[in-house]
Order: structure tokens, then sequence, then C-alpha cells
């Protein structure tokens, strides 16, 4: 036991230990705290030794859970004595007591500074490990130099560098600028051919982080990391000390495989080809075997290749080998692995169309639900909830309102949150959402949080033909015994709103209703009371005739809260005493509650923002947000019965607006909009939104005369400040133009979708539009995905193609009204004609509320068409001599060129099919391309491009591009410099000149400046 | 990796090492909530338990758990086999460790788990490469 060497601290760990309770360990700690703290004042007699022991004991009683709050300065003090003993304690005990934003810190940067630009090897590891252990911004900003020349460094030892790699990964986490340095991204290539496992596996965690961040920078480093796992897991060309019971470091392949998770796709044909080799490998190669250890190892790599399978779009083929192995595991004994099979399902989920598979393990995922391991109870659940759809919600709904009953007090909220948002996503009904929610309220009220019933209440409001149901719902629900308060909220305000639809029914009576509500009364809390006073007073109003005995009755309640204590019920008391007293004004005044206007379910902005902050970034995650998401599904989802009613269709019911002038109009919407607050997530100041509620519709309704007005005045506040959005998104009268805000940058969408085959083209509020296209030589076939986001339909739903003149265009009939939560597909079919950058744009209107028109570029673009073809030397140069010079082959020097590194730019032109030949040209710093071009009238088209650089000034290149056909070359030409420059973002007129070929101006002008000077050199 | 915690079955820290900046009174709160969240599970469970919005990996040799917590969507299995390396790597060098080695030892624990884990991330997979090194700084004490 003597390994420390120091006794001293032995004795006092012993002494410790030897305490028989909590009393006497403190006694002894604060005896030891007085003995360091008098030998830290006089601070002269003390020795290096004793020094060092007293603080290693400090870190000692620190980790007991004694608060420290002294001997923070002699502890860094002692990182720059000069010897190792004391230093390495002053380090290590820095760093486990101190954290990044300790001021002691700061004293320490010189010190750490000089260790790590010394000789001694052995201070800078230390200084390095206490940099990446602690270091904050500003060790980030004094440090991140020296670190990076230490990683790259031919001289140090591995020991140091890996180090280094950790800790720039720290000072890059704190300070993404730090490694913003030009020809980073080829070192950090360079780095990855590195042989010492240690320093590979520290600067793959380092590229782990980079790529998350900004993977455009780093495809150089894509192939070395396919060629690092093809050494790893084919080769297996390791030093034996680097596997781990028989199996090549697990751990660096997987942090490899999460890196190649963060580049969108894998464009070379033979870097793809070596992957997937790979990949299949361990997707068959790894069994089952005793060895927990080695078992788990391997599975840590089959998991890990699964989610990069999923990544990559693999072949179906390959897809449905991933499910049925997770159909493996979810159904094993060992927790682990169940739980791993459940969580990845999940994950393939939101990437794949793999639905239908895994539905096919429903029953066994429901198994899971029950068992004993919270853990798996926690998978399964996101499970079910991520492979719910309209074909086995109601299903799966049930499932959890079952479980709802059982599950313990840890998972409830999560479940009925869960559970509430199911049934209104996938609703094949809404009779049946409302029937779910109001049992979910009656099995678990506490757990219910009020966004749920808000959201209830907004969707009776809002679907006439489900109120006489909830309505119904409710009423029995009060005939329980003891419900749950929410119960009584949710019922008293359905039934003040709607009880009249049922005044034929037994118990239904006005009377009965209100009886049966006020039996409550004595139950609730303040919170619920003024809501139970707005249902009577709108009892009151629908019985007509009045009901003498009922209207004393309530009168009398009112009467009893007018001197209540709690502000809100006083004031209601007293104004719906006065109300009620009107008489037939009392009809308008209290009308029913407006429509709400369509707004995201604060329930799943609710899901979506308990979403974990991680290190990076998950792969996963940024790739759900590039696709057409699964937001919408494909529904044919119809409303309760049948068609929708026409009144459904208009947003807020504005009855006779007629007399009413404009600005009292535009009043009324603010105060309808406060009403809408009730149902917000968080009422700002509930009395005020509750209060409107029923005051709101007096400004629209009552005649502009001087009784609305004294009305106005009895409750001076109320009218509040309107907010202009909200004003806007259910303004109900006038055209107002695209007053709905896009979401997302749409220039960006279309940029992107340039590039890829699918994604999102458009989204605002209310609609999302989605795109996929599929190309063939010099056709395409284009499908638009029209998806309603809200719980009403969308109506006057028109979209018309202006194409380019080169393309002809063809689009199959669009709907006139897109029903709610539903997504309709228009085919869109193009033939290119000649070679043009024109762009064709969908002009797309709907109507919601107001008036919404869009035009969008569509990503018919010139590039689509082409076909990538790699040629030989012996097939390019007698191509490119025999076509010699304008205008079938042009040059031009262009000039603010976005600073890019060869690799780069080799990847942009991938891309965007213009396949890079390289070993074409013997000068490095050029590039060559080749590429087939698809039209009509040119039919396939060879193109040849040469791009020249300048190593020492990469804002500018000559471009020479060749082809058969003098529009094509130019307009190739014209393509390219466009995506160089910068990203066009301006949209184009449909219909420019015709591309005339004389060559352009700028390239003989370019001959007298110094660019083209460079261009003659170069040539 | 967000923290490393040794605890034993009564809670008592045995080294806990903190790559996230965190104050005094978190870490303590912290300490207390991981033990109580692995200490009772059932050894037929899972070795991961969502802690807060991340995830515990645990596991438990003799009386003393081992606990990382990392992200949601980290790997589990290669984070639970880690802390076997680790492990493997202590017993090598205190040739059959217990837990009083630990204790007595336990600068001696910070130097091991400074060459294993840096800034969060694992730094040297090779138990060799570690125990040498471990030789090399020994000598300069």
């Amino acid at each position: 036991m003597a390994l420390s060497g120091m006794r001293g601290l032995s004795v006092f760990i012993s002494d410790i230990r030897n305490c028989q309770n909590k009393e006497q360990e403190r006694l002894r700690v604060d005896k030891e705290l007085g003995n360091i703290r008098t030998r830290f004042k006089n601070e002269k007699g003390l020795t290096p030794y004793e020094k060092k022991k007293y603080v290693w004991k400090m870190l000692y009683i620190y980790m007991l859970g004694y608060d420290v709050d002294f001997g923070h300065m002699e502890a860094v003090s002692l990182i720059s004595a000069p010897k190792y003993p004391e230093k390495q304690v002053g380090y290590i005990v820095t760093s486990s007591l101190l954290n990044e934003n300790h001021d002691f810190l700061r004293l320490a940067i010189n010190t750490v500074r000089n260790d790590i630009i010394g000789r001694n090897e052995t201070f800078q590891c230390l200084a390095l490990t206490l940099v990446g252990n602690i270091g904050g911004r500003e060790f980030a900003e004094s440090l991140a130099p020296d670190v990076q020349k230490l990683l790259i460094s031919s001289s140090c030892r591995p020991l140091v560098r890996k180090k280094a790699a950790l800790c720039l990964l720290r000072l890059y986490r704190k300070n993404p600028d730090v490694v913003n340095v030009d020809g980073w991204s080829d070192r950090m290539a360079q780095l990855l051919d590195e042989r010492d496992l240690g320093v590979l596996t520290s600067s793959m965690s380092l590229l782990v982080a980079l790529v998350a961040n900004n993977h455009e920078a780093y495809w150089s480093c894509l192939p070395k990391c396919v060629k690092a796992l093809e050494r790893l897991a084919r080769n297996q060309d390791i030093p034996q000390e680097y596997t781990y019971y028989g199996i090549p470091s697990p751990w660096l392949q997987v942090k490899t495989m999460r890196a190649l998770q963060y580049f969108p796709t894998i464009e070379d044909p033979n870097t793809r080809r070596s992957l997937f080799e790979v990949l299949q490998r361990i997707l068959m190669g790894t069994d089952v075997v005793k060895n927990v250890n080695k078992n788990n190892a391997s599975h840590a790599v089959l998991f890990e290749a699964l989610a990069l399978v999923m990544h990559l779009d693999a072949e179906k083929e390959m897809m449905s080998q991933c499910v049925a192995l997770l159909g493996k595991f979810i159904a094993v004994r060992e927790p682990n692995i169940r739980y791993l099979g459940l969580e990845n399902m999940t994950r393939m989920l939101m990437v794949t169309d793999v639905q239908d598979i895994i539905k096919r393990h429903q029953a066994q995922i429901i198994t899971s639900l029950k068992d004993p391991d919270i853990s798996i109870r926690r998978r399964a659940l996101d499970l079910l909830y991520g492979m719910c759809d309209v074909s086995n919600a109601k299903d799966i709904v049930e499932e959890l309102l079952q479980y709802l009953s059982t599950a313990d007090f840890a998972m409830r909220e999560e479940l009925s949150l869960k559970a509430a948002i199911l049934a209104e996503k996938f609703a094949p009904d809404l009779s049946w959402y409302v029937d779910v929610i109001l049992q979910l309220i009656d099995k678990a009220g506490d757990f219910v949080s009020d966004d749920i019933w808000f959201r209830v209440v907004q969707f009776v409001t809002n679907n006439e033909d489900l109120q006489p149901y909830a309505a119904v719902k409710a009423r029995e629900y009060l005939d329980k015994p003891a419900i749950h308060e929410t119960m009584v909220k949710v019922s008293a305000y359905i039934l003040g709103e709607y009880s009249h639809l049922l005044a034929r029914r037994p118990g239904c009576s006005p009377k009965e209703i209100f009886s049966i509500i006020h039996e409550k009364l004595p139950t609730v809390s303040t919170s619920t009371i003024p809501i139970l006073l707005s249902t009577y007073a709108k009892i009151l109003m629908h019985t007509q005739p009045s009901d003498p005995e009922l209207q004393n009755q309530i009168w009398a309640i009112f009467r009893k809260y007018e001197s209540c204590i709690d502000a809100e019920i006083q004031q209601r008391a007293v104004e719906y005493f006065a109300l009620s007293s009107k008489g037939a004004a009392l009809m308008d005044i209290m009308a029913e509650m407006p429509k709400f206007p369509e707004r995201q379910s604060a329930l799943i902005k609710k899901a979506e923002d308990t979403e974990a902050d991680t290190a990076e970034q998950s792969a996963l995650k940024l790739r759900a947000q590039q696709q057409t998401s699964n937001a919408l599904v494909v529904t044919d989802q119809r409303p309760a019965n049948g068609t929708p009613p026409v009144s459904e269709l208009r947003l807020v019911k504005v009855p006779s607006m007629s007399n009413v002038d404009h600005s009292s109009a535009d009043h009324g919407v603010t105060q309808e909009n406060g009403t809408l607050t009730v149902v917000d997530p968080q009422p700002p100041e509930p009395s005020a939104d509750l209060l409107s509620d029923l005051l709101g519709p007096l400004a629209i309704e009552g005649p502009p005369g001087s009784a609305v007005q004294s009305e106005r005045n009895l409750v001076p506040g109320t009218e509040g400040v309107p907010n202009a959005e909200d004003a806007l998104a259910i303004a109900p009268v006038g055209e107002q133009t695209n007053t709905v805000q896009p979401i997302g940058n749409i220039a960006e969408r279309f940029q992107a979708l340039g590039l890829k085959d699918s994604g999102v083209l458009y989204e605002d509020p209310y609609i999302q539009i989605g795109i996929k296209a599929e190309w063939r030589a010099h056709q395409g076939r284009l499908v638009l995905f029209l998806g309603n986001k809200n719980t009403s339909p969308l109506v006057s739903v028109q979209a018309v193609i202006l194409p380019p003149s080169h393309l002809k265009m063809e689009l199959s009939l669009v709907p006139d009204t897109i029903p709610p939560r539903a997504q309709v597909q228009c085919p869109l079919e193009v033939i290119n004609l000649r070679p043009s950058r024109d762009v064709a744009v969908l002009d797309f209107s709907y109507q919601f509320g107001t008036h919404v028109n869009v035009k969008l570029r569509l990503p018919a673009v010139l590039n689509k068409f082409l076909q990538p073809v790699s040629v030989s030397a012996e097939e390019f140069f007698p191509q490119w001599r025999s076509l010699s010079g304008p205008p079938l082959k042009l040059q031009e020097v262009v000039r603010g060129v976005r600073p890019m590194s060869l690799a780069e730019m080799a990847n942009l032109f991938n891309s965007f099919r213009l396949i890079v030949c390289p070993g074409l040209d013997p000068n490095a710093n050029n590039l060559v391309a080749s590429t087939t071009f698809y039209s009509e009238s040119t039919r396939a088209m060879l193109c040849l491009i040469r791009i020249e650089t300048d190593p020492a000034d990469r804002t500018q290149l000559r471009m020479t591009v060749a082809s058969g056909e003098p529009t094509l070359t130019f307009e190739l030409k014209e393509f390219i410099k466009e995506q160089l420059v910068s990203i066009p973002t301006v949209s184009r007129g449909p219909a420019p000149p015709p591309p005339p070929p004389p060559p352009p101006t700028s390239a003989p002008a370019a001959l007298s400046d110094p660019g083209a000077m460079l261009a003659g050199l170069l040539h | 990796i967000r923290f490393i915690l040794l605890q034993n079955r009564q809670g008592k820290t045995r080294l806990a090492k903190y790559y996230i900046p965190l104050e005094e009174s978190e870490k303590h709160k912290v300490e207390y909530e991981v033990h109580r969240l692995v200490v009772n599970r059932d050894p037929k469970f899972t070795n991961f338990v969502e802690f807060r919005t991340h995830k515990v990996i645990y596991r438990r040799y003799a009386g003393l758990f081992f606990s990382l917590c990392v992200d949601m969507t980290d790997n589990e299995l290669a984070y639970l086999e880690s802390i076997h390396l680790f492990v493997e790597i202590l017993d090598h060098f205190f040739s059959n460790v217990c837990e009083l080695d630990l204790v007595f030892n336990f600068h001696k624990v910070y130097l091991i788990l400074d060459e294993f884990i840096l800034a969060g991330e694992l730094q040297e997979t090779s138990k060799r490469a570690i125990i040498e090194r471990m030789g090399e700084l020994e000598k300069l004490e």
C-alpha cells in the first residue's frame, strides 16, 4: 500500500477511514484543514515536499465532498515549480479543483504557455493535459497556435502529439475560430495518415468535432477515413496492443465511422464501394460470442456501422438487412443489445422509409414497454412514438393509455405528452382525439400539462362537427364521482360554450348542467373558479327563454364572489353580474368563442425543445433537418363527418362586419387575439386573457354606440396592445398578400436543391413544399409534395409553372383544396430542349385566412442534365485539340473567386456532376473535368473543362470550357463561373435574351491586367 | 464524455473528473444523483441510464461503480468497454486492484486517467502504452 510514498498523506487517509461516523470524520477533516491553513499562512517554512503533501490532502478532502475554499493559490503556484514532482501535483490538483471560469487560472496562463513551448517534453504533456481538461476561452485565444504547432511537429513524440490533438479539440469547442487557419484541412488530412494509433485516435476525435461543424472544408479527409477504416476492419493492420479482445481498436473504428456520418454523401464511386465493402463485412461478420467484453466491443462497431449505413442511403437490400438485424436485437434477452436495438430502430425511422418493416415488430416493442428496466421502457416508448402513423395510431395510443395507469411517475408526464401528440397528429377522426385526451386527463390528470387541455379546446372550437360530441363527453365525465380538477376545467369550458347543443338530451337542461358543474366548485382551487364563473354566464346566456330560478341562483353566486379576495374572481363576478342584467344585449356579448388561428402545436414544440445538448450536433439531426421531413404524413384523413362544411374553412367567424368601420374591426381582431392566449402555452397574464374571452366579441358585434363605449370603460385596460404579428396571422379582412413569413431561407433551399435531388423547397407556418426529382439524360421527373400543416384545410391552392423557353414542363393537376394535415403529390415532367441557365419558376398560391402567393425557383437547373463521365488521357487530348477556340472553346479569367483549396474545388465540381479527372494535367495547380450534357437539340454532348489556379492568389483563376456546341460552351462556362464566384441569390427573370455566343468581353479586357499576365505565365 | 465518477456503494466518491465547467454545489448534486441512479439498479438491467438530458454509462466492479456521462447520441457500448479497459489498466498497474488501492493512491489514479482520457475523449487505448508511460513518470518522481 506504500506506493504513494507520502506517509503523512497515508496516515491522514487511514485516520479518515477509521472514523466511526460522519461526525468524527468532519472533526478530523476540520482539524486537518486548520492545520493546512496555518501551514500555508507562513509559507516560508514550507518545503516543496510539504507543500505537495498538503495540496494532495486538500484534493482528498475535496473529493470527500467538503468545501475547500482556500489553498487554491498554493495549488496554482505549484505549477510554476521548477521540478517535476511539484509541478505535476500543481497541474493535477489545479485541474481538479478549478473550472475554466476561475480567476486564478489566469495567473497560470503564462507558465502554462512557457511549458507548452518549452523543450521539456514532460512539462509539455502536463500543460497540454491541463489545457485539454479545463481550457477556457482565454486559453483558446492565447494558446491555440502553439498547440497546433505541436500537433503537426515532426520532432515531437506521439505522446505529445496525441495530447495536442485533444487539447486543440477542447480549444476548438470553446472557440471555433482557433482552427480557421488557411490550409488546416490539408494538415488534418495528413494527420489521418498517421501510423501511431494513439495519435490517430485523438486526431479522429478532433476531426469529428471539425466536420460536425463544417464538413465542406474537410472533404479531403473523407477518403482517408475510409482508408483508416479499411486498415482496421479489413486488413487488421495494427499492432497487437491496439486490439481489444481480438478486435482492432473498436474505439477508433467507431470514431472513424462517426466522422464519416457528417459528410452528406460520398460522391467518389471507388471510395463509396470500398466503404460499403467494409460495412458489409461488419454487418455480416459480427456474431454473438460468450465473452461479454468481446461481444460488447464488436457490437459497438456494429451499431456504428448500422448508423453509417442508414446515413449513406444504402441500397434497399442492405437497408432491409439492417432492419432484420435490429429486429433480431430487440428480441434478445441481453438488455444492452435490446436497448440499442430499440434505440437504433428509432433512429432508423428518422432517416429512411422503413416504417412498414418496423411495424411488423410492434408486438415485440410493446412487450419492451413493460420491461422492468426503465431505460428499456423509455426506448420502447420513443420507438412507438416514432413509428406511429395513421394506420397504427389507435393501437399504439391505446397501448400507451393502458400503460399510463401502471407507469412509474418518472414517465407519466412524458407518456401523456406523447400520447397527446400522437392522438393529435394521427387521429383517424377528431372525436377519437377528444376521447383520448379526456381519458388522459381522467387517468393521469396530474401529469397532463395545461398545453394539452388548451389544445383540445382549440380543436373543439375550430371544428363545429366536434362540438356536440365533445359536450356529450364532457357531460359524461362530470357524472363520475371524483374527477381531476383539469377535467373540471375542460368540461366546464366546453359545456359553457356548447352545452346548448345538447339541450334536448336527458340530464342536459341548462339547470342540470349548471348544478352538476356547480357541485364541483367547492372542490376546486382559485385558478379554476374564474372558468366556472364564465361557464355560468354562458349558460345563462344560452337559456332562452330565460329561467328566473336559474338566473337567481347564478346571480347569487356572482354576488357572493363580488367580494372575493382574489381579484380575478372578483372582477369576473362583478362584470358578469352587470352584463347579465342587460338582458338581450347579453346574447351579443357572450357569443360563442371565435375560432383560433392555426399554430404549431405547443405540444410538438415542447417535445422538440427537450432535445438534448451535445458536444457535437448529432449527425442524425443534421440530416433530418436537411431532409423532406416526415413531419407531414401522407394521409387520407377526413374531418369527422365527410366533407368539411364551408364555414370551417374560414378562420375567424366575423359576423356582420358591414356596420362596423374598419378601425373597430381591427380592434376586434386585437381583442380576439387576447382571447387566443387562453390556449397559449404560457399565458402571460391570465386575468386579462380570461376576461377578454368574453368581452372580445363585444367590440366586433356591438353597434358602435355609447353602450359599447361604456362597457369598455367598465373594464379599463383590457384592450391591450395589439401584437402586430399575431394580428396579421388572423386578419380576416382584405387581401393581404404574403404577410406569411417563410420558414428558412428560400434562396438557400434552392441552392441546396441544385446539388441534391430531394428536400424542402419552401415552408411557412401553413404549408411545406417538398421536392423529389429523378433525372435521366435530357428528361426529368419531379414530384412536388404539398403538405398542409394545419388542422383545417388549405383552399384556393394554385400552382402555375412559368417555364423558360428551353424547358418543356408539364405539371399534373393540383387540387384546389388540401385537407388538414395531408400531403398531396404533384408530378412534374421536364424535358430539356437546349442548353440554358434560365430557371423555371413555380407560381404558387393558396388561401388561408389571407391570400399567400410565392414565386419559387425550381431546381431544374443546368447541372441536372449532366451525366458524369470520366475520360482517359487518350480520349481527352484529341478532343481538346479538335475544339480549337471560340466559339466552341472559350477561355476567361475569373476574379473574385471564393477562396477554396483545390480539393474543395474538385468536390464542388463533382457535386455538380462535372467529374474531375485527376492526373490529366501535369500541373498540380490545375484541374481538368469532363461531363456529358443532354438536351433534345444537342443530344449527348461531351464537355471538357480546365481550370488553372494560382496558389498564391486563390481569388482568381483561368477557366477554359469546350464542347461541340457554342451555346452549350458559353452557358456551361457562365454556370461554372456563377458557382465559383459566389452563391447567386437573385432570381433570374424567366425570359432573358437568347444567349448569343460571342466571346464575353471580359476575356480581351483581361489581357491588359495582372490577372491576364498571370494566366499567360500559367500557360 | 462529460464526467467520470468512481463511487462505492455507500456513495463515497473515489474519483471525480469533470470535463465540463460545473460549480461546486452542482458537482455535489451530480455525484449524489448519479449514485442514486445506479446503485439500486438490478444487475440484469442495461448499463445505460438516462440522466437529465444525457446518458450515464456505468459498470459495477465489486463494490465500486464506474460511471461515465456521455451525450445521448454517443456510442454506448464503446464507452462501456472503455470503462472495462480503464479497469484493466488499473488492475495491471496495481496488480489486482482493490478499492483500497484506489483510496490510498488516488493521485496515481488521476495520473492514469489523464493518460487515458483527455478533454473528454479517449486518448490512448493501448494498455501497454499507458503502463509504460506510467513507468516513465514514476522514474521522474
